[in-house]
């Protein structure tokens, strides 16, 4: 059970960091931050406009794969990996 | 070819295509029937969850809805993607782990209660009834515009077709169809978009044509939108905030919790093979969303500017009406789109001033639908248009309708009822309840109810209130209990029901709305269609106080979550 344990908590840590992320691009720089951010243009975008309506989606994106990838490494790290066949 | 023979041609080719796939999808079990088998591989299933999430709303409502609301349709943008990424970390490698059919199914075994997987049942089949009635909506009046045909024939014809594949394959032949579906509505959505980009900025990938210069000249797409809305008195598009800041942020994140408890997305995970893939299905699900999803906000600024340029072709020269273009005839004719001439000068202003605005209706449904016309494009891509709509509205109705027959046959009959009943006589109830559900859902298609346009709120509030915290909980919270998962339900859907009932009235009926419709009533400013978050949290605060105060979960509980958590030996887990 502790080998489950310590792969759990490396997982919830893994977790946060990501939704951390996740909410500083969406939340903080979409919304919270838009005004400032908007005095920041990038081509034709103003910033915070920008991760409003393109940059959150496209970060969100990543974040899953990140994810997807970290956490089969950490399966198999911590033998608890599906059988491949 | 004329515009009417194409539509029915390209239309009658992907309908031809559907039915096809049926024929070769047959489901012959229970499991081929709820979930595809199992055996489906995660970059098809993200394209499949895809075109089932995106519904009507997204392909032909929300670009039009950004265009009037500027930055403040960022809510959708980043309300209904922000999703997936709670749900490949919170939700789906875990339920996947579990191995069973439905959503009320974990909450039934998780809470060990009969009692919470009629809730989750209840809660389910509301959000999805509400929520495919806007899809046999949409079905009829696609047909009605592009085939000519009166409402109820075009919503008899997709009723057949989505019975045709639905009763008949199930999951599986829902999934295979809502691949080529995705295919379709996907090219309808980029190519307009891609040819607009192109005539007003030269760029030809729509995402980069929003940052771009306007064609021969300095002047920044947006930049030259945010001015030309001023000039005309309205707020700029770019910096135009959804009421207030509070109420963006609430609205994203019960946006994001809907999206992430919506039963007919979340079984979607459950026909990957591995917990591996259900965590990079989500992703590819998210690819395949993103595609549309950043191309939405090139079309609203553009579609929105073209509008205006079409009024208003330089400053102080206006659209002279008995010359205005066939395009706007058509919407004319549909009452969608109105013009007044209060003036009497001829021609037409558009002005943020009510009393001086003489474009007196313009749908914002209209802007997807009416921009290959607006920007001349040839008859097929004003026909793949057509054909787009309808894929994206049929695919999110046999989703939702496969997770209402599911829990009614699955969770009712064979979980609660009749557990006796044996593979084949499950099968058989599965197929009457899709086909029960068809039937109900073209009634409510016909006759919508009054409430229907308040519902989708209610749709994403329930889920966000009620089914997310309950099934993160159970994962993520090994003490939580039986009775603090049923409070945290019934506090979360309770909270959020009352909310929308005291603005928007009980069952929506207007006059018994006790605080009427009135901002300075909400709760701080927030709009009821954005409660589902603060829902969520009463729902959460419920379920921790009240299973402080009672019992712990019985020791196989723990065991089950402690084995869910871990990805090893999934393999065994679906063929229980």
């Amino acid at each position: 059970m502790s080998k489950n344990s310590s792969y759990w908590s490396a997982n919830l840590r893994v977790v946060a960091f990501c939704l951390a992320i996740w909410f500083i691009v969406s939340y903080l720089f979409g919304i919270i931050l838009v005004e400032p951010l908007n005095n920041i243009q990038i081509g034709g975008y103003k910033l915070g406009f920008w991760f409003a309506q393109q940059g959150s989606i496209y970060v969100f994106v990543a974040l899953i794969f990140f994810y997807a990838r970290y956490m089969g490494k950490l399966d198999k790290e911590h033998n608890v990996h599906e059988d491949d066949e | 070819m004329s515009l009417q023979a194409m539509t029915y041609l390209v239309v009658g080719l992907t309908f031809a295509l559907y039915i096809g796939i049926a024929v070769w999808a047959r489901a012959s079990t229970t499991k081929d029937f709820y979930v595809a088998g199992g055996g489906v591989h995660p970059i098809a299933n993200g394209m499949a969850t895809a075109a089932d999430w995106m519904s009507a709303a997204s392909f032909i409502s929300m670009a039009g809805l950004i265009a009037f609301m500027g930055y403040g349709g960022s809510v959708f943008l980043m309300g209904w993607t922000g999703g997936y990424v709670l749900l490949a970390m919170l939700l789906a490698p875990y339920l996947r782990k579990f191995g069973k059919f439905t959503v009320p199914e974990f909450i039934g075994d998780r809470y060990y209660s009969k009692g919470a997987r009629i809730v989750a049942v209840l809660c389910l089949i509301i959000a999805s009834v509400t929520y495919v009635i806007g899809q046999m909506k949409g079905i009829g009046v696609a047909f009605s515009r592009f085939l000519e045909v009166p409402y109820d024939i075009g919503l008899l014809i997709g009723m057949a077709i989505v019975f045709i594949y639905a009763v008949m394959g199930g999951m599986k032949g829902i999934t295979y169809t809502q691949i080529a579906q995705y295919c379709v509505l996907i090219l309808a959505y980029t190519i307009p978009a891609i040819f607009i980009s192109i005539s007003l900025t030269g760029n030809p990938i729509p995402q980069l044509g929003l940052g771009s210069t306007m064609s021969g000249s300095e002047v920044f797409l947006l930049d030259r939108l945010d001015q030309v809305l001023r000039d005309l008195g309205f707020l700029e598009y770019t910096t135009n905030v959804r009421l207030s800041l509070t109420n963006m942020f609430m609205y994203t994140l019960s946006l994001m919790i809907g999206t992430a408890g919506l039963p007919h997305v979340i079984i979607r995970f459950f026909t990957v093979p591995k917990v591996k893939d259900a965590r990079s299905s989500a992703g590819w699900a998210l690819v395949f969303i993103a595609i549309l999803y950043t191309t939405a906000p090139s079309v609203a600024a553009m579609a929105r500017l073209n509008l205006i340029n079409t009024i208003e072709p330089a400053p102080g020269e206006y659209m002279v009406y008995e010359q205005r273009p066939d395009w706007v005839k058509n919407w004319e004719a549909t009452g969608l789109l109105a013009f007044e001439d209060k003036n009497g000068d001829g021609m037409i202003q558009y002005s943020a001033d009510a009393a001086t605005n003489e474009m007196v209706k313009v749908d914002r449904d209209i802007m997807v639908l009416a921009n290959p016309e607006i920007a001349g494009l040839p008859n097929w891509v004003i026909a793949l248009v057509a054909a787009g709509g309808l894929a994206a509205a049929l695919s999110t109705a046999a989703g939702l309708l496969l997770a209402i027959s599911s829990a009614i046959s699955h969770d009712l009959l064979k979980g609660v009822f009749k557990p006796e009943i044996t593979e084949q006589q499950e099968l058989l109830a599965s197929r009457v309840a899709m086909a029960g559900a068809i039937v109900l859902a073209g009634y409510l298609g016909f006759n919508p109810p009054d409430f229907a346009a308040g519902t989708v709120a209610l749709a994403f509030g329930l889920a966000a209130s009620s089914i997310f915290p309950a099934l993160m909980m159970g994962i993520f919270y090994k003490r939580m209990n039986k009775e603090g998962a049923i409070a945290g339900m019934l506090v979360g859907i309770g909270v959020t029901l009352f909310y929308v009932f005291q603005h928007k009235g009980i069952m929506f009926i207007a006059s018994t709305s006790y605080l009427g419709d009135m901002s300075e009533n909400w709760f701080l400013g927030i709009e009821p269609n954005a409660f589902g978050a603060v829902g969520a949290m009463f729902n959460f605060a419920a379920a921790l106080i009240v299973s402080r105060l009672t019992a712990p979960p019985p020791e196989h509980i723990q065991h089950l979550v402690e084995d869910i958590r871990v990805p090893h030996g999934s393999r065994a887990a679906i063929d229980h």
